[in-house]
């Protein structure tokens, strides 16, 4: 049993593979996220109520949150696949983990900009050194380390084992990022979503929001498909397969 | 097991004090980057009181970024890091061992001299002890996270931005909760938690850290 499991692991990793199938993923990851944000920022830019205290400028907080919650996601899916990487030695996992990277880097500068355009009309000022906004910045930096890192090294295999122990070593840093909102608090709101029991959100807020939420992960999905089939094509360009899927061309 | 950490302790101490010049540049560097300040802002006391725990702290940290190049760089460069991942000993050990003599070298004498910087920066004495103790505590925690970034850089060359870019993010709870200690203990508060939090996260460096080191060496330390 064991051993069929591990086969067909294999099999689907190897990058022939993985190229062949993933193409065909693609589509079923692109569509629904287009599908679903178009119609989640509808929902959150039009339809929504206005929010009795913060007026229309709370609506960036439908770009914002799921941008924050996708650039802490991305670096756990970073860190996981990293480890897979180096502890089996799937070639593929090391690509997801590199191809993950620019994309919650650019999640995380995402939340940082539209969380100081928030800023301005909310605090009076774009930048407030508020714990979350803090936490989002170093986990930028967390990401721009990874990359430097990765691009420092020229050789391949060492550059994703040497950059994949450090995104594991930025996981340990993340629940200390994560709890430093408790730790110093300062002008952020609370949280208003993670309480199930009683949301402090309106419910035509709250739909809307956990929609673009599922949106950014199945956009997440198609682009990170894309980019390690990239990374596929690029790495094995010496190989006889991706030599005849070039002539095809 | 015991014995190979002793001896590379040893040797490690050993070679830095034939260079005794170079030991004391962390040091002489603290205390500049700490004199930079009065020079920059203002030499009023109101100010600097204010400003000292962070000052000391940032610079304390500056200081072990640059001198961690010595912990690994040396000995890849001379070929005795490959001796040491050959020896049927525990890298593991002789990680710790070489971070230890790292720390006794450069944390150590920071802790020492930190009583003097905080009379330059107007430290009330009652929090002096705190600020001695907060780095005591902290220090220790730099040469473990910073031998992760050093040996996943050693063999990339010119190095030295890189390893910063990785390893300051990591060094921001220490430098919250140490810069804090100090600044609470100015106001006459108990210091207990950012203690505890120190104290907390030196047993998390200590136990996981030298593995991680290990393991990175292993990676790109190898030829």
């Amino acid at each position: 049993m064991f051993k069929k499991i591990w086969a067909w692991i294999q099999k689907f990793s190897s990058p022939k593979h993985f190229y062949r199938i993933s193409g065909k993923m693609i589509p079923w990851f692109a569509v629904p996220a287009i599908v679903l944000g178009v119609y989640a920022l509808y929902m959150g830019l039009f339809v929504a109520p206005t929010d009795y205290q913060q007026g229309e400028s709370y609506r960036i907080i439908f770009i914002h949150v799921p941008a924050a919650w996708m650039s802490m996601f991305i670096y756990m899916v970073m860190a996981v696949s990293a480890g897979i990487g180096l502890i089996w030695q799937i070639k593929l996992a090391d690509m997801i983990a590199a191809a993950s990277a620019p994309i919650g880097a650019w999640f995380a500068f995402l939340a940082l900009v539209t969380g100081s355009l928030w800023g301005k009309p909310m605090w009076g000022a774009y930048w407030v050194w508020d714990a979350r906004l803090t936490s989002e910045l170093i986990l930028l930096f967390l990401y721009f380390g990874y990359m430097a890192l990765q691009s420092a090294i020229e050789d391949q295999r060492t550059a994703d084992k040497a950059s994949g122990l450090l995104a594991i070593v930025g996981v340990v840093n993340i629940p200390i990022i994560h709890y430093s909102v408790e730790w110093w608090n300062t002008l952020h709101q609370g949280a208003t979503v993670a309480k199930f029991d009683k949301p402090s959100m309106h419910i035509d807020m709250l739909i809307p929001l956990l929609l673009m939420a599922i949106a950014a992960k199945l956009f997440y999905a198609a682009i990170v498909l894309i980019r390690a089939r990239n990374e596929v094509l690029y790495r094995e360009r010496n190989r006889q397969w991706v030599k005849e899927l070039v002539e095809k061309l | 097991m015991l014995k190979a950490f002793y001896h590379l302790l040893a040797r490690d101490l050993r070679l830095a004090f034939r260079s005794r010049h170079e030991l004391a540049n962390p040091l002489i560097f603290f205390v500049l980057v700490v004199t930079l300040f009065p020079l920059a802002v203002s030499p009023s006391a109101e100010v600097l009181r204010v400003m000292a725990p962070g000052v000391i702290w940032v610079s304390a940290l500056l200081s072990v970024l640059l001198s961690l190049d010595r912990l690994f760089k040396q000995d890849y460069e001379d070929g005795s890091l490959d001796q040491l991942m050959l020896s049927p000993n525990p890298l593991v050990i002789l990680v710790l061992a070489k971070v230890c003599a790292h720390w006794l070298l450069t944390g150590l004498p920071l802790v020492l001299v930190a009583p003097l910087l905080g009379m330059f920066m107007y430290v009330p004495d009652e929090a002096v002890g705190v600020l001695m103790l907060s780095l005591l505590l902290g220090t220790p925690v730099l040469s473990l996270v910073g031998a992760i970034g050093v040996s996943l850089t050693v063999a990339v060359n010119r190095g030295g931005v890189l390893l910063s870019l990785i390893i300051l993010p990591l060094y921001i709870p220490v430098l919250i909760f140490g810069a804090n200690a100090v600044d609470v203990a100015s106001d006459g508060m108990s210091v207990r938690g950012q203690m505890l939090f120190l104290g907390a996260v030196l047993a998390l460096a200590l136990s996981l850290a030298p593995l991680a080191t290990a393991v990175a060496l292993r990676i790109t330390a190898s030829r």
